[in-house]
């Protein structure tokens, strides 16, 4: 009743095609985003910004990202932290050298030269596959970190070997550096992330987006029926490691301030990005955004109903909370193999009827 | 030019100069390299016969090495400020076993069995789930700190032919080779072997003929938990048991995609290829760039391999039909 799209008719190809055939979808995303941009701004602390919203909407960007490519083009990739390292070094490289950059050019140049190491180690992906290529992508998380750890060109040759990122404005507003307005980070996280979101929505429906699921649901037969592998896969690559390094840039700009990239995105990062994608939805835009809040939320939460609610040691908290999370994937796995978003799917299509039996 | 020579020359001359120097580094390489297949080992065991690529590997010879301290030690678990009298390194080592085993039977029943038929990637996520799991149990078991295992394998080092030889490396190699043996000959000659062969070939295949997988499966891991003890024992004894013991299935990955995922063999040729390719490139080229190479360099190598053998040096010959 509630999702009921009877009536809505699709006249052209255009609204066949649309990102979100169905008004209510449409309605209802941009009601959300319309209260993140405007109603949120004035309600949320400095802690929830700096806390929640704004590492909420860096993940997603990186989570889309590896979407992108394990999701949509099958390739399994565990070098997604190295990915970040680099947009954060590029980002960090491009603003301190020329002062002047506007920081949206800055993420942007950051985002394609992580592309450009991307489309690198995306080379083997065409000789060998599966679990073979994910530990491959494993040295390019291990190679990345060694070299900005160990060329202090990469770190401006500061001693401490901490990126700090210098503070920036955008359209004379203050964006990066500690003196920056919490609420002004986050609009510009919410409105790179709204960005970055639609595109690759784009991407996906499109010619590349198609010929990325053949490849995914299987090369072989994709590549007798005219796709390209080599090109396919190196563009998945590039494209994922875009997002990827914008998302490490924003993370070092916006989120963090300044970091330790061999600490900062270590191998962990890659697992965490990897859960979230797969606990969200592979191959699910609206899963990455699930995704990301769930890997996000769910420490903050456990270890505040441990330490306040229920009294424990910091200590002991921390290896419950470790007991914990590994335990809630373990079951998301066993309940729905297929992500959160799946989950949201059935449900769309139980109200379609509800409260009518038929 | 300088910068060839100091790559492509200085580094060969220096090995011609003192051959010596040169055997004991490749020699060094190799044990390290037993110590990598001692891990890979396990990986590979339970990759045969479930598919299941187990990220927990490297945790599990964590907990088998805090296990095994906290038994010979006499820490009560959870209450760690009690103590009880300590037990024998032998007498610990077999309860350890029981340990490993019985956790063998619970990832069986909690984990796998209700995710028969999933796909890989889903597996490998449960299985880092577990990594995390095991992780927090056992340090909430066992506390966190620095232990030391020390189970009386001899240490030192003598000199042979010039080449100054780790007593405890050896020990390794030894403990290593008794291990595969064994394992080689559990795997040929034994009824149980034969059945895990068969399920590692075909699951369905294996079950039309009255194969039990869940049986089959519980014994793989218990296998694989028994090897984990082991690498525990021989990294633990090495390193002290700590947090970083369980980064060594990190370490051992090269090793799993050089000598390909299915092949015990290859397991143990190809942590022989990355122990002493390591060793090397670290003692030859290490200083050139700074040295701290070993966290990538196996995986590079490993790679360099892969270009010509996708599927690992010994691993099946990867057939596609669309």
């Amino acid at each position: 009743m509630i999702y009921r799209e009877t009536g809505q008719f699709k006249p052209t190809y255009q609204s066949d095609s649309a990102v979100f055939p169905i008004a209510q979808d449409r309605w209802v995303v941009i009601a959300f985003v319309a209260f993140l941009a405007v109603v949120v701004p004035f309600l949320g602390s400095e802690y929830l910004f700096q806390a929640i919203l704004v590492p909420v909407l860096i993940y997603s960007i990186a989570a889309i990202g590896l979407n992108l490519l394990t999701g949509y083009c099958g390739q399994l990739s565990l070098g997604t932290g190295g990915f970040m390292a680099v947009g954060a070094v590029a980002c960090y490289k491009f603003s301190t050298a020329f002062p002047g950059m506007n920081l949206i050019v800055v993420l942007l140049l950051s985002g394609v030269v992580t592309a450009g190491v991307g489309l690198i180690f995306g080379v083997p992906s065409l000789r060998i596959k599966g679990f073979y290529l994910a530990v491959a992508t494993l040295a390019a998380q291990f190679f990345l970190n060694w070299l900005f750890n160990k060329i202090a060109w990469f770190q401006n040759y500061t001693p401490s070997g901490t990126l700090t990122m210098p503070p920036r404005e955008v359209f004379g507003v203050l964006i990066t550096g500690a003196a920056a307005e919490p609420h002004h980070r986050y609009l510009f996280c919410l409105a790179t992330v709204v960005i970055l979101a639609l595109a690759a929505t784009n991407i996906v429906r499109g010619p590349v987006g198609r010929a990325w699921m053949a490849i995914r649901d299987m090369d072989i037969a994709a590549e007798l029926i005219g796709f390209r592998p080599f090109q396919t896969k190196l563009l998945a690559f590039s494209v994922s490691s875009f997002y990827v390094g914008i998302a490490g840039a924003l993370a070092l700009a916006l989120w963090l301030g300044s970091v330790e990239t061999a600490e900062a995105f270590d191998i962990n990062q890659s697992f965490q990005i990897l859960f979230m994608i797969i606990i969200g939805g592979l191959g699910s835009m609206l899963g990455s955004f699930i995704g990301a809040a769930f890997i996000v939320l769910m420490p903050i939460v456990l270890t505040n109903v441990m330490v306040y609610g229920l009294g424990f040691e910091a200590v002991t908290a921390k290896h419950f909370e470790f007991i914990f999370f590994g335990g809630l994937i373990i079951f998301f796995l066993i309940v729905e193999p297929h992500g959160i978003a799946r989950l949201w799917q059935i449900a769309k299509e139980k109200l379609r009827l509800w409260p009518f039996p038929h | 030019m300088d910068v060839l020579t100091a790559v492509f020359v200085a580094p060969f001359l220096d090995m011609a100069d003192s051959p010596a120097f040169f055997f004991e580094v490749v020699i060094g390489g190799l044990m390290t390299g037993v110590m990598y297949s001692l891990v890979a080992l396990g990986f590979v065991l339970i990759f045969k016969a479930s598919s299941v690529f187990n990220f927990a590997q490297g945790v599990f010879a964590l907990f088998a090495a805090m296990t095994l301290v906290g038994l010979m030690t006499g820490t009560v678990p959870f209450a760690l400020d009690k103590a009880l009298p300590g037990m024998p390194a032998f007498v610990a080592i077999v309860l350890t076993g029981v340990v490993m085993v019985g956790l063998a039977f619970v990832v069986e029943r909690v984990v796998l069995r209700p995710m028969v038929n999933q796909d890989h990637i889903i597996m490998f996520m449960s299985t880092i789930g577990i990594a995390f799991v095991l992780e927090g149990f056992g340090d909430l078991m066992w506390g966190s700190d620095v232990k030391v295992l020390d189970v009386g394998i001899p240490t030192g080092s003598f000199f042979f032919l010039d080449m100054m030889i780790q007593v405890f490396d050896l020990w390794a190699a030894a403990i290593a080779g008794v291990l595969v043996i064994g394992l080689a000959v559990f795997f040929q000659k034994t009824r149980t072997g034969r059945a895990l062969r068969a399920v590692a070939d075909d699951h369905q295949a294996a079950l039309s003929v009255g194969i039990p997988l869940k049986t089959i499966w519980v014994i793989v891991w218990s296998v694989a938990g028994i090897v984990a003890l082991v690498a525990g024992i021989m990294w633990g004894s090495k390193s002290g048991v700590q947090f970083s013991l369980s980064l060594i299935a990190l370490r051992a990955l090269p090793v799993l995609i050089l000598g390909g995922f299915t092949s015990v063999p290859g397991a143990i040729v190809g942590g022989l290829i990355i122990g002493v390719g390591e060793k090397v490139a670290e003692v030859y080229w290490g200083p050139l760039v700074n040295g701290a190479i070993e966290n990538w360099f196996a995986y590079v190598l490993a790679l360099v391999f892969l270009l010509f053998r996708p599927q690992g040096l010994f691993g099946e010959k990867i057939i596609e039909r669309v």
